[in-house]
């Protein structure tokens, strides 16, 4: 669901959200928490990765690890050269952990990332599960 | 296709809720 929220119509909106900067793009879950948030302009396919890590990201800290798997998943499908891809897989790991909980899959995720995203800070965060 | 943006905060909370559904926000400082 969109809400639209203009610093000249709905001021007080900006200080309730604590929000400083814009453009900006808040996800909340069902019950009003804040699960995601885009600061400052992105092309359009990052952005539109970004809006799909904040729906996995709502599932995920609900727990319904299947579904953010799913949408992790799908995430680095339809946007796999993007930056945002890369935490999308990181993620989509350590849903499919949660799941399953089997270490193995961790063990998995520092190869996946020497090929696909190198370079990328969640490649660093792999390593740790090395063999 | 159109996309129906809400405009109350509290309104769209509800709904979401509600509907069980994830709530986007869109904060704009750009004229209009």
């Amino acid at each position: 669901m969109p809400l639209e929220a203009h610093i000249k119509e709905h001021p007080a909106y900006f200080h309730r959200f604590d929000v400083v900067w814009t453009p900006t793009v808040v996800i909340l879950d069902p019950n009003g928490k804040e699960r995601h948030r885009i600061d400052g302009y992105l092309p359009v396919e990052e952005f539109r990765a970004q809006l799909e890590l904040g729906l996995a990201k709502v599932a995920f800290m609900s727990k319904d690890f299947a579904d953010a798997e799913r949408r992790y998943a799908a995430l680095v499908d339809h946007f796999p050269n993007t930056k945002t891809a890369a935490e999308a897989l990181y993620w989509k790991g350590v849903s499919r952990y949660k799941l399953k909980n089997d270490h193995t899959v961790l063990s998995e995720l520092p190869e996946m990332f020497r090929q696909k995203y190198p370079d990328s800070i969640w490649a660093l965060k792999t390593a740790a599960w090395e063999h | 296709m159109k996309v129906h943006w809400l405009k109350d905060a509290d309104a769209a909370l509800a709904e979401a809720k509600t509907n069980k559904k994830s709530l986007l926000i869109d904060f704009s400082a750009a004229p209009g």
